[in-house]
């Protein structure tokens, strides 16, 4: 066991993997010798050589087009985007290859890539370096998306990633990226997609967030002293519907939380899930707490737009006491 | 291990990059014997200290977290923003990328507006909501400030279809007009980029790509993400467009150079790319440790700096003395230092800021529903705060 950053998690997943497997490769801009802009890919190329950890040019939809094509011959490659923002160039070949090749070749060719992104507010960046578009890709049929909100869930959730056949968006919430430290053991493992973690066990009420805003969650559960039930979705898509409704069943009230803007959001599609399933069972509305619908906003305005445990806080009284 | 150098065997499997090939100097474009009027003269050094003293500031000031965010000082390429707005009027229209402070300032903007907006101030150029990468200011027809790599290009063909169509259709005059696209090489390696060019060259547009070709896309070289980065010449014949190399680091080269060039496009109304040779001193970001290139190579650029050249030539033609040089200084360092007490002191964005200029605003801040506030106050919606909060 190494007590470790969520940076170091996913440098220490990497290493393994592409010890283990020589298909692995990695290509970004600057993250051979640089390490990446967020040194996650620190000491790889010096490990793995410059055919496996690849600079590429500032090009990001040649980036993500040459992985799959990558993908489609054998091999495991292993992307960076920069930031969020940045992946607007690489949408077209994300969302009309990668995510499609599957259905549109029968199941002949498939696209194993997994796209690490940094993602999310939090550290008095502007906007495109702050977004979090984890429901755009959900809305794309054949994408997976994963977003983990601690060190120990990082790693498992990326060696899950990368041996996964199909194409993965797996988005790394930067406010957190040396926020805090956890124990990860330094052996290998996995955590399933698709599998989301009760974070604490409560049954006064349900509160489901994913990424950095777990953590807001667990500050704002603590601060109203109630018996509360956390789940982080881990996997946003395909998404731990059981989960989520086993748990509101128990509670009949929910509290979502997501940074992403709130219309369209993916807090929309579990409370809309959780209305199909659990309708006799509630005792309030489902209550959203998320960014507002606006652009991400300059960092002295940042706090005010991201979700933080005192919004959470109210929203979870609002709802316990309706 | 250490990297390789390029290969040159021509079959290698090579992620280093092609074999360096040595570009050609620029030609030479300022004239033997410049004649150019004194006071304009002093006011283009003038910019040229300004830029400088702005962005050491900025570097202090983002060391004091005053400025938050990211920030891509512009130390080293004062001579191509200073010589490039001194080519064109003010009625062209200029679009540049996200190391924009020196366009801003050069262009005419404030030192108060452009540092209160990376302060994130309400004094600032975009009411401190876009910081370092967003200078806009529409009085001085600069379009930004743009942070995606390349994505400004496209825009540059749109302005100069704009000026020609607003001229040609709608006036029904000749058009005159020129566009200044500026880029960084990284943003070579886009497909926006090409897909200008092309635009451009189709459709005749007056547009002057301007490649600041200061050798690094972030942390990498030219030679190690861009094909013929020697030539790039051979990049704009590809699209029928013409180009010029230009040295960056001297004002006046840039000044002629360009001008030849915006006389060239006023005339015959086609774009053209300029491969402008220049260095930044410092790294991409403020976060970058600038290990992919030696302090010896940064050293020699800054032994031929831009801003000590043109002191040299002014005092050498006796345009300014030693006193007067310093005068300049302390004056440039006033200003900077009033634009940084300046921002300071003006508010912070209030969180209904927020709200604004999402949409056009007939009935008020946008707040993520389409009840406007009409609607709310007759009892039928409640006020943002509550719909959104929490």
């Amino acid at each position: 066991m190494a007590n470790l950053t969520l940076v170091q998690a996913i440098n220490l997943a990497l290493v393994q993997e592409m010890e283990k497997d020589d298909r692995v490769i990695i290509l970004g801009e600057d993250v051979g010798p640089n390490g990446g802009v967020f040194r996650v890919t620190e000491g790889l190329h010096k490990r793995f050589g410059a055919h496996r950890v690849v600079d590429s040019p500032l090009a990001e939809s040649g980036i993500i087009g040459t992985s799959i094509g990558l993908a489609m011959a054998g091999l495991r490659p292993v992307p960076e985007i920069q930031f969020d923002g940045f992946l607007g160039p690489a949408y077209d070949q994300l969302c009309s290859h990668a995510a499609r090749m599957r259905t549109r070749t029968r199941g002949a060719f498939t696209v194993p890539i997994t796209v690490r992104v940094p993602v999310g507010g939090g550290i008095h960046a502007p906007e495109l370096h702050s977004d979090s578009p984890e429901s755009i890709y959900a809305h794309q049929p054949g994408m997976k998306v994963v977003m983990p909100s601690s060190p120990y869930d990082a790693k498992g959730l990326l060696i899950s990633s990368i041996r996964d056949p199909d194409p993965v968006m797996f988005f790394e919430p930067k406010r957190i990226y040396r926020a805090f430290r956890e124990e990860v053991p330094e052996d290998e493992y996995v955590i399933p997609l698709g599998r989301a973690r009760v974070v604490c066990e409560g049954g006064e009420m349900t509160v489901v967030s994913w990424g950095a805003s777990v953590v807001q969650c667990m500050q704002a559960i603590e601060r109203t002293g109630r018996s509360i039930e956390l789940i982080d979705l881990r996997t946003i898509y395909p998404f731990d519907m059981a989960a989520v409704e086993a748990s509101v069943k128990k509670t009949g009230r929910c509290v979502i939380v997501h940074e992403a803007p709130k219309t369209c959001g993916f807090g929309a599609e579990i409370s809309a899930r959780i209305m199909e399933r659990c309708f006799l069972h509630l005792e309030a509305p489902v209550q959203r707490v998320a960014g507002f619908d606006t652009v991400m906003p300059y960092y002295k305005l940042e706090l005010d737009y991201l979700p933080d445990a005192s919004r959470i806080a109210r929203a979870i009284e609002e709802t316990a006491a309706y | 291990m250490r990297p390789s150098p390029p290969s040159t065997d021509a079959r290698a499997f090579d992620v280093h990059g092609v074999a360096e090939k040595p570009a050609t100097q620029p030609p030479r474009h300022a004239p033997a014997e410049i004649r150019l009027p004194a006071e304009s003269l002093t006011k283009w050094f003038r910019e040229m200290l300004l830029i400088r003293e702005f962005e050491v500031r900025c570097m202090q000031a983002y060391q004091d977290k005053k400025i938050g965010g990211f920030c891509h000082v512009y130390i080293g390429q004062e001579a191509v923003a200073v010589g490039c707005t001194s080519a064109v009027e003010p009625r062209d229209p200029i679009v540049t990328a996200y190391r924009d402070h020196g366009h801003a300032l050069a262009r005419g903007m404030s030192a108060r507006a452009c540092m209160a907006e990376m302060f994130g101030k309400i004094g600032g150029c975009a009411k401190g909501k876009g910081g370092s990468m967003h200078m806009f200011d529409r009085e001085h027809n600069l379009f930004g400030g743009h942070g995606i790599v390349g994505a400004q290009t496209p825009l540059g063909a749109g302005l100069a279809f704009a000026t020609k169509y607003e001229d040609e259709v709608i006036n029904g005059e000749r058009s005159n007009r020129v566009t200044l696209c500026f880029l960084g090489d990284g943003a070579l390696n886009q497909g926006a980029f090409h897909e200008a060019m092309n635009l451009a060259g189709l459709f005749n547009l007056p547009v002057i790509f301007v490649c600041e070709n200061n050798g690094y896309s972030m942390g990498t070289s030219i030679h190690r993400g861009t094909t013929m980065g020697h030539d790039l010449a051979a990049k704009a014949a590809s699209y029928g467009i013409e180009s010029v190399a230009i040295d960056g680091m001297d004002f006046f080269e840039v000044h002629f150079g360009m001008s030849k060039v915006v006389t060239e496009v006023r005339r015959s109304s086609r774009p053209w790319f300029v491969d402008m040779r220049c260095y930044r001193y410092k790294g991409h970001s403020m976060s970058d440790p600038r290990k992919y290139r030696t302090r010896e190579e940064e050293e020699s650029y800054e032994a031929d700096d831009p801003i000590g050249r043109m002191e040299k030539w002014m005092r050498s033609r006796s345009l300014m003395d030693e006193a007067a040089v310093k005068a300049m200084q302390k004056a440039v360092r006033e200003e900077v230092r009033d634009a940084l007490n300046w921002s300071e002191s003006q508010p912070v964005p209030g969180i209904g800021e927020l709200h604004h200029d999402v949409f056009v605003e007939p009935f008020g801040p946008y707040t993520g529903t389409s009840a406007p506030p009409m609607l709310r106050e007759r009892g039928l919606s409640v006020p943002w705060r509550q719909e959104h909060a929490p």
